[in-house]
């Protein structure tokens, strides 16, 4: 019987690589995993090692993950960076097909009025004094911001916030915000706000958004794609 | 077919009260049958502007609660015989009515009248929630001031919840003046920010709380610019097509002498 039928490990630049073989039970594999671990003699003077898990198409539940990382863990110098399956539940996989989704919403959002939704949001329409929009996602108002944005508000600073007349009463990225100016002021036409490398939100023209956030094209293009 | 058109604007103060008095008048002037509502309960004054106070026997609490019959609670106008005033009671409050109540008599009164006008309390609480249940029309009364034009907003915003044609708009309490230098929203911003059809706009002018505090509106008035307002409210209501009044100042004799010889004002 071959030792290492189940684990394979592999060193690489950054560590260790853990692939663990996916159509063995997961006893079996715990099983092969801590004595393979514990065969290898470890250097006292080393230092920490990462390493990472590659679970192929295994889905781990929780506890059997917390299982896995507490055995790693046990081992000397060993730290679990990241495990990684190919499998996710369909549960998982809708919450990502609509954080990564783009809502259309065509109305005025009026003073009082909140739309809050996961993912982008494209208004179709004006965001009135008083009126706010949330996303988790990025904003896009075709019309009149004149009130609040809160885009990324579960944490997403990369978000931004695009109108074609901006003169919002304030602009909220993930957990930074920008408020107008205190003396009376004309919008700007086309122009988008992001979060810089000083975690200040910047309003400036759309276009410079191709610079800033290039990864965008491609999120809408797989949005587009399903 | 009777229509139920309900006379707001959230914030208070803007002239939602006089709006439902000169309405009604302009209507009942060109012949149609309209009863006032004051759904302002324990805050009434449609009765006060309409010069109406002292004829108050029974009001559309006693007629909630079966005190007494609809007919009996309705007072008719001093000037004409199809102009009636539903009053709100000054004793209750606002939870003593009930939507469905405000359903009830609504219909019932659509049964004698063409228009149906209901003046409703500022605020967005119980009273406007009674006002707006039987209305199938709704005008939202703003002046020309941002907080204003916020609070027509929000109540544009609720209306929109309900099941109603969509609001119309009426400027009320526009100074030319202050909007030509800027110190003053103007009626293209307004529009552009509240995105709804314009019914009407209407001056500020002293005639109008003049009027009022005589106990009649200023729409019996033949040609203050108030007056013509409202008849014109009134007409688009009926479905012609008035042109919006021209704020204009009219010039005198000398300004135009100076105009005609190229002089700068």
């Amino acid at each position: 019987m071959a030792k290492n039928q189940y684990v394979t490990i592999k060193g690489t630049r950054d560590g260790l690589t853990l692939n663990l073989d996916d159509t063995c039970s997961f006893e079996q594999l715990l099983h092969e995993l801590d004595k393979t671990l514990s065969q290898d003699d470890i250097d006292v003077e080393q230092s920490m090692i990462t390493v990472k898990v590659q679970l192929g198409n295994r889905y781990l539940h929780n506890d059997q993950e917390e299982q896995l990382r507490t055995l790693i863990r046990q081992k000397n110098k060993l730290v679990v960076q990241d495990i990684e399956s190919n499998v996710i539940t369909k549960e998982q996989a809708m919450r990502w097909k609509e954080e990564s989704d783009m809502r259309i919403i065509t109305k005025t959002v009026r003073s009082g009025q909140v739309v809050e939704i996961t993912g982008d949001l494209l208004l179709i329409g004006d965001v009135n004094p008083g009126g706010t929009v949330k996303a988790t996602g990025n904003i896009f108002v075709m019309g009149n911001l004149r009130g609040i944005a809160h885009a990324g508000y579960k944490g997403n600073q990369d978000a931004v916030i695009m109108a074609s007349y901006m003169h919002p009463v304030q602009l909220r990225i993930a957990t930074l915000y920008s408020r107008s100016p205190d003396y009376e002021s004309d919008g700007v036409y086309m122009e988008c706000g992001y979060v810089d490398q000083s975690e200040k939100i910047i309003i400036d023209r759309l276009q410079i958004v191709a610079k800033k956030r290039p990864e965008l094209s491609g999120f809408e293009r797989s949005v587009l794609n399903g | 077919m009777a229509e139920a058109i309900v006379i707001t604007s959230g914030k208070g103060g803007v002239g939602k009260t006089t709006t439902t008095a000169n309405l009604g008048t302009s209507l009942a002037l060109m012949d149609k049958k309209v009863c006032l509502m004051d759904t302002d309960i324990g805050l009434r004054n449609l009765d006060v502007v309409m010069g109406l106070e002292n004829r108050i026997i029974f009001d559309i609490i006693d007629v909630a609660k079966g005190k007494c019959k609809l007919k009996q609670a309705l007072i008719k106008d001093k000037r004409f015989d199809y102009l009636y005033l539903l009053p709100a009671a000054q004793t209750s409050d606002k939870n003593d009515l009930s939507p469905e109540a405000m359903i009830e008599m609504i219909a019932e009164l659509k049964k004698e009248f063409d228009f149906i006008i209901i003046d409703c309390p500022a605020g967005i609480e119980q009273g406007y929630k009674n006002a707006v249940a039987g209305a199938d029309q709704a005008i939202v009364v703003t002046t020309p001031e941002k907080s204003s034009v916020r609070d027509a907003d929000r109540i544009i915003g609720l209306l929109e919840q309900e099941e109603l044609e969509p609001a119309k708009l009426v400027i009320n309490r526009i100074r030319n003046h202050m909007m030509k230098n800027g110190d003053m929203l103007t009626i293209d911003e307004i529009i552009q920010i509240l995105s709804i059809d314009l019914l009407g706009i209407v001056a500020d002018d002293d005639e109008v709380i003049k009027a009022s505090n005589h106990g009649e509106p200023i729409a019996f008035q033949p040609n203050t610019k108030a007056s013509i307002a409202y008849r014109n409210i009134a007409r688009r209501i009926l479905g012609e097509s008035v042109p919006l009044q021209s704020f204009e100042e009219e010039q005198g004799m000398f300004t135009k002498m100076k105009k005609f010889f190229g002089m700068r004002n």
